[in-house]
């Protein structure tokens, strides 16, 4: 689904913020990305879709050479890779609907997405998306007013309404409440596994990585040092990735929720909690 | 001075009790601005003897001042006793034709600064897009009202046509100036996300840098419109049209109280227009 090769970042200041970095996702696998603070991450997630230009190596996504496009080709790359951001990102004085309309932008008209009239289909299928992530009566409310909670989920439904490939997630809940973030953790396993969608999320919380990823790769100072299952995080490989800490009760930790086959939303408890 | 430092790792718990041996003192002040206190002084005589000298090399005709005084008190006794009466078809007339320039310029000048603002903004225009608006903003700003009227009354003739050119004219360098900046100012991340989802160049400034500065420009264009207001009645004196035009030929005649019912009436539109725009303002926000 996405291969990275040698893909390397280098910024205007002389950062080296990934040095040829190779990885390969399969379709349908959410893969984890840890790694302490300016190891990179953003900046991996970033080149995926080229917000951020890589300085070499090469993106592939399924049979297309994402590094190789040029502008309409790169828009339409970017219409199969839907992102989730840290802080949402949303358009603050826009409607819940509008924010979940423009995931549609790159399918419709200028013209049409000036007059905010977009397709019955799509209208359809954003009410969908907005039921699913349990926000159906705030369909109309101007996106500051919601709360992070409520915002994320907007942002999830936001790149869902793309009807992409692959999901790039920005630490989605660092800005979160413990409860929370694991419900919009679940949220997000539940909605990769609904419909395959493969996805990179960048996260600080190795618990929660651990608890909701199938697949954990680790990255230091712009270099993947770790790759492999989440139990495989051990003190030492912790070390590796961090540096030294006492990791006690960290790496050992039990995985209960991976086991859970994902069911259905637990809409009541999604929406009780907001 | 890093007094828990060890091998450059900060340790918080372990020598906390190193800290009780240190005396730290409990003065402190801003560092000055300026480090050198000769210089310091240096420049602030310098400041005190400039404003002497100066005060002191302007010529004052006593006489003249004496007789304008008198002159004054009168201006300021039309005001006691402004006269809406004699003059009012004069002063409609100009009242109407200033609001009408106004409104217009204002319209029309908000219409051009809107693609001006959006090229002179460095983070969304290229650079000879940038250059250009950039040099169309600095040559607004630079040029003075006045100096533009005289300019377009010599072009056009006298009237309000001149007057509204003017006004069109201003409007861009102070409209087109203050969006750019705020859309240099703009949520980056708004913007970013949108271009995420595959927008093209006017989606992406439809959705996610207009809604981001619409309310501000909405201000602005009504901040401008009183302002033009204000312009309107010094650029007639010049012959630019309008109420400015009436009231130079009222100062003309010695007709202070007349004067005085165009200059409570140009207050009073203003205070109109600044309680409306206020009104507005906090409505579309
Ligand atoms: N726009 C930029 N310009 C210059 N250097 C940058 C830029 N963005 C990131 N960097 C540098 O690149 C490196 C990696 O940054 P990045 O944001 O990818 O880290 P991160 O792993 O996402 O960190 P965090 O966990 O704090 O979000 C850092 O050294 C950072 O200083
Ligand atoms: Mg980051």
């Amino acid at each position: 689904m996405l291969r990275l090769e040698s893909l390397t970042k280098r910024y205007r200041t002389g950062d080296l913020a990934l040095s040829a970095v190779s990885l390969e996702i399969p379709a349908g696998q959410v893969v984890g990305l840890i790694g302490p603070s300016g190891a990179g991450k953003s900046t991996l997630i970033r080149c995926v879709n080229r917000l951020v230009e890589p300085t070499s190596g090469r993106i592939w996504l399924g049979d297309l050479e994402v590094t190789r496009l040029g502008r309409g080709g790169l828009r339409r790359a970017r219409r199969r890779m839907g992102m989730i951001f840290q802080e949402y990102a949303l358009v603050e004085r826009l409607t819940v609907m509008e924010n979940l309309l423009s995931g549609r932008l790159g399918y419709v008209s200028f013209w049409r997405s000036l007059a905010r009239r977009f397709p019955p289909d799509d209208i359809r299928n954003a009410f969908r998306l907005l039921d699913r992530v349990g926000l159906m009566e705030h369909a109309d409310k101007r996106a500051d007013a919601l709360s992070g909670g409520q915002r994320q989920r907007v942002g999830i439904a936001r790149a869902l309404a793309q009807d992409p490939d692959i999901l790039l997630v920005d630490e989605p809940t660092a800005s979160l409440d413990p409860k929370t973030s694991r419900q919009i953790m679940r949220l997000l396993r539940e909605v990769c596994a609904e419909q395959g969608l493969a996805a990179i999320v960048n996260i600080h919380d190795v618990v929660l990585a651990q608890q909701f990823m199938i697949r954990i790769v680790g990255l230091r100072a712009g270099v993947v040092v770790y790759d492999g299952p989440p139990d495989g995080l051990t003190p030492e490989v912790l070390t590796e990735i961090y540096g030294e800490e006492d990791w006690t009760g960290t790496g050992e930790q039990t995985d209960v929720d991976r086991s859970a086959p994902p069911g259905l939303p637990d809409t009541d408890e999604l929406v009780g909690a907001l | 001075m890093r007094v828990g430092d060890v091998n450059g790792e900060p340790s918080i718990v372990e020598d906390a009790s190193r800290f009780a041996a240190v005396i730290y003192p409990s003065h402190w002040r801003r560092p000055p601005l300026i480090a050198d206190v000769r210089l310091r002084w240096a420049i602030s005589l310098g400041v005190v003897l400039y404003l002497v000298v100066g005060i002191g090399a302007v010529e004052v005709n006593w006489g003249r001042l004496s007789e304008g005084w008198e002159r004054g008190l009168r201006f300021l006794g039309g005001f006691a006793q402004p006269d809406f009466v004699s003059r009012w078809d004069d002063i409609r007339e100009g009242l109407l034709e200033s609001l009408t320039m106004t409104l217009t310029a204002t319209v029309v000048g908000v219409m051009i600064s809107i693609p001006v603002g959006i090229g002179a903004a460095r983070n969304i225009a290229t650079s000879p897009v940038y250059l250009a608006c950039r040099a169309l903003i600095a040559l607004s700003r630079s040029l003075q009202e006045i100096i533009v009227a005289i300019l377009f009354v010599a072009m056009v003739g006298f009237g309000p046509l001149a007057g509204f050119l003017t006004l069109a004219f201003a409007t861009i360098g102070f409209l087109a100036k203050l969006l750019a900046e705020d859309i240099e100012d703009i949520d980056a991340a708004q913007v970013e996300a949108i271009r995420a989802t595959g927008a093209g160049w006017w989606q992406v400034l439809d959705y996610g840098i207009r809604s981001q500065v619409t309310p501000r420009l909405i201000g602005l264009s009504l901040y401008r419109l009183d302002i033009n207001f204000r312009e309107s009645a010094v650029i007639g004196i010049v012959g630019a049209g309008g109420v400015g035009a009436t009231l130079n030929t009222a100062l003309d005649r010695y007709e202070y109280d007349s004067a005085a019912a165009i200059l409570i009436l140009i207050i009073a539109i203003v205070l109109v227009t600044e309680y409306v725009s206020g009104w507005v303002r906090a409505r579309v926000q």
